[in-house]
């Protein structure tokens, strides 16, 4: 396995250097075990694709999100503020992410708190690399696989985004199938606003195994999403549901990465 | 002048004047609420408008409801030409004033007929469906015997007044038929002709009585159904155009940033304020950090309160409400509405300063609630009159996390490690790159 290249916005600095992209890893993506793959999946696409990038490292901070969605407006703009000043002080024009959550919140709500950005969702990077032509997928392994997309609420609903994601399986020449509740009605997870970090209030099901339910309907072999909470959320319904060896879940990034070998 | 002149004219100044008061009143209440400047993108605003409540965009994503209510609000809309015909016959006491048209009236009317018709038979189906088929949208804890009763008043109000004005046309058709003195031929009439054979044997004198008893319950109906209106759902046949232009227009996802916590930030990451300033106080009552009651939203949230027509789509997508959890979109935007009736009727007899001790938050929503919601937006993309539903409870979070500090134990949790580590779990901030060197 080779090494990783993250280079930092401080080491760049330091050798007179500034990159093209901001990576914004997000706490999921640097914490979370499972969210590390996706991380790490991305970054050999970029290290791939020689994309000049960097990542703010142990200067990255919450964007607040939780915080704002639970109700604490007051961390989240200290939150928002503290990584604007950091943001700023590298003069970062472009930023990508991994997380929906990140992205909704960088590119619609610390506009108006200073930070201006040009930010986007790494499914919609991913797809302009492919574009350019600077990125090339195929099929590979996925050749033939049934694959449903779940529609992370703050990438679909939130900010409109249904087309890149599908657009990347389809470059996997795997055959895309689509749950009941799919784009704008897709159904949430049930990891947003804050849910994630507490006990469901009092019903008589859990969120995610609504959805999960609904994606084994179709059958498909791999449930595919873009954000770090789906990805728990789904993967811990596939396992309730004790159907882990059938189906797999995967980020964007997962799966391209796999096709390319990486 | 005709005594019935005198009669109706009385009659239309009162319904006008009682609506008039009533529609000042909702203004007046809506203007209780925040400020809030939605007078920009003024084009986006029309297209919006155009596209979502006059195009009825959002109503189609269910095709048959969407159908069916298609047919009943263009009904409404091309049969009022008619009942501005019925007004001025009944200001000036002359029979079909519009009949000089000839051909056109014709047309007109077997048009107006047809729509009659039509409206009827889809208020028929919408019966149907919430009472025998009872549709699972249409129930609901909020669903309690007033909105039900509501919603059945409308739809039996609209069958009556539909079968009044065809009843009306048969005996005029069959007055007609008679040569009667006033009824001249006007017209083929190609419903309500259908309707002649039953009257066939009757006096002319009895029908002239039928013609006239139809004209007035169904002139009446409309005057009372129009000052039934601001007490009912029903009043988003006139708040749908004006709630979707004023619309929120940014992305879904992007919540207001509270201006007042955003001047107490700026202070603290500000190295040249003076720490011993005494911050200039706003204008006015000092704001609350999110809103506890309806007076702490903004007159947007409230004009949505108010265009709200319980149809339940937000309820029927929301992940909490599916689940099984109380919260639930539709009784957000009712109970926001009840509680803002409330205070209007407060105000009325008590003046401005009025206070009940009672409040939005937990005399009407509760905590569990609140909390249940995943911020998904599911709501929102299913309103067909654009209404956000999610704004007002993000509202009530901010009062009741910031003022109130009641936040559950897992949520001071991760308030506590954001503001110490910068991220919601319990990992230092120095880790934040190890992901690089694991595999
Ligand atoms: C201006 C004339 C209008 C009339 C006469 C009218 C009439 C009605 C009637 C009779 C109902 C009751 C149906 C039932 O009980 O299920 C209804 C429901 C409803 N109307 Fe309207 N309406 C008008 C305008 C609008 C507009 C502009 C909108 C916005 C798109 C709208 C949205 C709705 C919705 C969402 C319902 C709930 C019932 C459902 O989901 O099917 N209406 N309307
Ligand atoms: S945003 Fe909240 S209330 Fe609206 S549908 Fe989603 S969970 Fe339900
Ligand atoms: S908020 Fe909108 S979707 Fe929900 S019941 Fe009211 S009108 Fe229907």
């Amino acid at each position: 396995m080779s090494e990783l290249k993250v280079p930092t916005m401080a080491e760049m600095m330091a050798s007179g250097q500034q990159p093209d992209v901001l990576f914004w890893v997000g706490c999921a993506g640097s914490f979370d075990d499972r969210a590390k793959k996706i991380t790490r999946a991305f970054v050999k696409i970029l290290n791939n694709v020689g994309v000049n990038f960097a990542v703010l490292g142990t200067e990255e901070s919450c964007t607040g999100d939780p915080a704002k969605r639970a109700g604490n407006e007051f961390l989240f703009q200290m939150q928002a503020m503290g990584n604007i000043q950091v943001l700023n002080a590298y003069e970062v024009k472009s930023i990508v992410t991994t997380c929906p959550h990140c992205f909704n919140t960088l590119k619609n709500e610390y506009p108006e708190l200073g930070g201006n950005y040009e930010v986007k969702h790494h499914s919609q990077f991913l797809q302009e690399l492919i574009n350019q032509g600077k990125l090339t997928v195929e099929g590979g392994v996925f050749k033939g696989k049934k694959i449903t997309f779940h529609d992370p609420c703050y990438l679909g609903r939130a900010n409109d985004v249904y087309e890149a994601p599908r657009n990347l399986i389809e470059k996997l020449d795997a055959e895309l199938v689509e749950m009941k509740r799919c784009k704008s009605s897709g159904l949430c997870c049930g990891a947003g606003g804050a849910q994630m970090f507490k006990e469901a209030e009092k019903g008589n099901k859990e969120v995610n195994i609504e959805r999960t339910e609904e994606a084994l309907e179709i059958q498909p072999n791999i449930i595919a999403t873009g954000c770090p909470f789906c990805m728990t959320m789904m993967t811990d319904g596939v396992k309730l549901k004790e159907k882990s060896t059938e189906v797999q879940v995967f980020d964007l990034a997962e799966l391209i990465a796999q096709a390319k070998d990486l | 002048m005709e005594i019935s002149s005198i009669i109706f004219i009385i009659l239309l100044i009162v319904a006008g004047g009682l609506f008039a008061k009533n529609l000042n009143t909702i203004i007046r209440n809506i203007k209780l609420g925040r400020d809030l400047d939605r007078n920009d993108r003024k084009n986006e605003r029309f297209s919006l408008m155009a596209r979502v409540a006059l195009g009825q965009s959002k109503m189609v994503v269910r095709p048959f409801a969407g159908f069916l209510h298609i047919i009943v609000y263009v009904g409404f809309i091309i049969i009022n030409i008619e009942v501005l015909e019925i007004v001025l016959d009944g200001i000036l006491g002359t029979h079909r004033l519009f009949a000089f048209m000839g051909g056109f009236y014709h047309f007109l009317i077997a048009t107006f007929e047809g729509l009659a018709l039509l409206v009827l038979v889809a208020c028929v189906i919408f019966l149907v469906r919430r009472n025998v088929l009872r549709i699972k949208r249409f129930f609901g804890k909020e669903m309690t015997t007033w909105p039900k009763t509501d919603a059945n008043l409308i739809l039996i109000t609209e069958i009556l007044l539909m079968s009044a004005f065809l009843i009306m046309n048969a005996a005029d058709a069959q007055l007609q038929v008679l040569g009667s003195e006033y009824y001249t031929n006007v017209g083929s009439f190609p419903i309500s002709r259908q309707l002649m054979g039953a009257f066939a044997g009757m006096s002319e004198s009895s029908l002239i009585v039928l013609e006239r008893g139809a004209w007035w319950f169904h002139i009446i109906g409309i005057f009372a159904f129009l000052n039934y209106l601001p007490y009912s759902k029903h009043f988003h046949i006139l708040l749908a155009f004006p709630n979707v232009f004023y619309a929120k227009l940014t992305p879904k996802g992007q919540l207001d940033n509270l201006a007042s916590v955003k001047k107490e930030v700026e202070m603290m990451f500000d190295p040249s304020a003076d720490p011993y300033a005494v911050p200039a106080e706003p204008e006015g009552e000092p704001q609350r950090f999110g809103a506890k009651d309806v007076t702490d939203l903004t007159w947007k949230q409230l004009m949505d309160a108010y265009t709200c027509t319980e149809c339940g789509r937000c309820t029927d997508v929301c992940p909490a409400n599916i689940t099984g959890k109380a919260l639930s979109p539709r009784k957000i935007m009712m109970d926001t509405r009840d509680r803002l009736e409330e205070v209007g009727k407060g105000i009325d007899k008590n003046g401005k300063g009025f206070n009940d001790n009672k409040s939005l938050l937990r005399d009407y929503i509760s905590e569990e609630e609140l909390l249940a919601c995943t911020s998904c937006n599911a709501c929102v993309q299913a309103c067909p009159v654009n209404i956000d539903q999610l704004s007002i409870i993000v509202d009530l979070r901010r009062f009741l996390i910031m003022e109130e500090s009641k936040a559950p134990a897992e949520w001071t949790g991760i308030f506590t490690n954001i503001e110490n580590n910068g991220a919601p779990w319990q990992f230092a901030q120095a880790d934040r790159l190890n992901w690089k060197n694991e595999q």
